[in-house]
């Protein structure tokens, strides 16, 4: 409690990833989120903390869950909410994002939420823009706000972090979340594995520190959580592996691996489901499950990040 | 104020409450967070004694997500825990009778975020307000005490603090010039 009290603020004005936060930040939002926890779970779910900010959502990708999560959290927190979404805004007819961004900010925008398919997008906004970036997915890099919430629902279940076993599965090259979660489980201190075909395996992952394997019985046996993720067929511009149902036979998680198992287990899964794909219904739906759980700390998480990042004063 | 005064004082709040509200039916003590807790606390156990009763409706509140200096200040204050799980489910504070507990009160602008803040959990039939230090100059809102341990009158910038002893039961109250003197004080233990 006493070490906590130490740091009060981020070290940083933007969350653009895991990657730009310390343990101590994390620490920060996950305590901070607790509160946040709480008051969702009122009567009466808002705080009047962000009244005077207004927040852009500006997602240039698809997305339900991060949407609506930030937009409720930031709801929830009494800030003033625009959305934009690309497919029917300028962007269509070439606008720059420097512009549209810029042309949002005029109008007195205070943070940006921004979901882009460009890997580095939000920091180019950071370094040009005089507003807090919140990186909520950026093509192929970072996804921090998930990795946070899958975190935070780890350790609300175990307890800690510290020295826990988490294994994740499935697309390791395509996956955001993948990446940031190794971030941040590493700096919580957790031992970290990836499985998948080796084609969907980034070469060198192991500089992260993570083991690497191939073989999800064997992962399944040495995890104490395994964080399913999406096959993301919709940036794999060549064949990584011959067919959906192949891969499914070989690397997808269903109940008999786990009816093996002779120890708890907890399945995470940041969403969207391909149910019969890299999970099938009897294990998502299971006891194991804490997909659900995980949604609803998503909101607490942003809640938190939001107040966190807020409450540095103006430039 | 050294420990024997801080003993009586606290001993003669408890019966005051004991006098107003007797077994505390449809009352609660609600001490507020950070500071108001180590307060209440103790009321609370020396309460749980006089009255004969272990069960008595206490809660804590946080309010940082209500504070009218969020943004103002230079650092935020880190959240703490509310626990309001009274038996009343999910309007744990409909139509009691709340009494706040914080250590000092100074301006009223604790007092003030905590009422809004309370107001977001039901409505309570009535609010009454108890502190150790009652600054009564130093008002910033109208806001007043209905349980006052003692009444300090200082400068605006003369400091108090409540230092309680971590055996949970004794403490003092200093006042200092200012702020600083008060930070200066708490680095050397």
């Amino acid at each position: 409690m006493d070490k906590l009290m130490a740091q009060q603020q981020l070290s940083t004005r933007h969350l653009l990833g895991i990657k730009n936060l310390t343990r101590e930040d994390i620490e920060l939002i996950f305590h901070t989120a607790q509160s946040f926890k709480h008051i969702i779970n009122r009567p009466v779910k808002k705080t009047p903390s962000l009244r005077d900010i207004t927040i852009a959502n500006l997602f240039f990708e698809h997305s339900t869950r991060t949407r609506i999560s930030f937009e409720l959290a930031e709801k929830r927190l009494s800030a003033d909410v625009i959305n934009f979404s690309a497919a029917s805004s300028s962007v269509k007819k070439g606008e720059t994002l420097l512009d549209t961004v810029n042309n949002i900010l005029s109008m007195k925008v205070d943070m940006v939420v921004i979901r882009h398919p460009a890997p580095g997008a939000p920091h180019f906004l950071a370094r040009h823009i005089n507003a807090h970036i919140i990186n909520a997915g950026d093509g192929t890099h970072e996804h921090p706000t998930q990795a946070l919430l899958d975190a935070f629902s780890i350790r609300e279940k175990l307890g800690t972090l510290q020295g826990k076993r988490i294994a994740i599965f499935g697309d390791i090259l395509h996956s955001r979340v993948a990446l940031s979660n190794i971030l941040c489980l590493r700096k919580l201190g957790a031992q970290v594995r990836v499985c998948g075909p080796p084609t969907l395996i980034p070469k060198h992952i192991d500089a992260l520190g993570v083991e690497v394997s191939y073989d999800v019985r064997a992962s399944l046996r040495w995890c104490d959580v395994a964080n399913v993720l999406r096959i993301q067929l919709e940036r794999q511009h060549i064949k990584y592996f011959p067919s959906l149902r192949e891969y499914s036979q070989y690397f997808g998680i269903h109940k008999a691996l786990l009816d093996e198992l002779d120890k708890p287990i907890l399945i995470m899964h940041p969403g969207p489901i391909n149910r019969g794909v890299e999970i099938t219904s009897d294990v998502a739906d299971s006891e194991h499950s804490i997909i659900l759980d995980q949604v609803e700390n998503g909101v607490a998480i942003r809640m938190a990040v939001l107040y966190l990042l807020a409450s540095h004063r103006r430039l | 104020m050294d420990e024997y005064r801080l003993d009586l004082t606290l001993s003669r709040l408890c019966h005051q409450l004991v006098e107003d509200y007797d077994r505390f039916q449809n009352a609660c003590l609600i001490g507020l967070q950070p500071r108001g807790v180590h307060l209440s606390d103790r009321l609370y156990r020396r309460l749980q004694k006089i009255t004969n009763n272990s069960v008595l409706p206490y809660g804590k509140l946080d309010f940082t997500f209500y504070r009218d200096d969020y943004r103002r200040r230079q650092l935020p204050i880190p959240a703490q825990p509310t626990m309001l799980d009274l038996q009343g489910g999910a309007h744990p504070i409909d139509g009691r009778h709340i009494i706040l507990i914080d250590d000092v009160l100074y301006t009223g602008r604790t007092v003030a975020a905590a009422l809004r803040t309370l107001y977001d959990y039901g409505r309570p039939a009535r609010v009454a307000l108890l502190t150790l230090i009652d600054r009564r100059f130093n008002r910033e809102l109208p806001i007043q005490c209905d349980y006052v341990g003692m009444q300090v009158d200082a400068l605006d910038e003369a400091y108090v603090r409540v230092l309680w002893e971590d055996d949970g039961l004794s403490g003092r109250v200093v006042l200092y010039a200012n702020r600083e003197a008060a930070m200066h004080a708490a680095q050397k233990g």
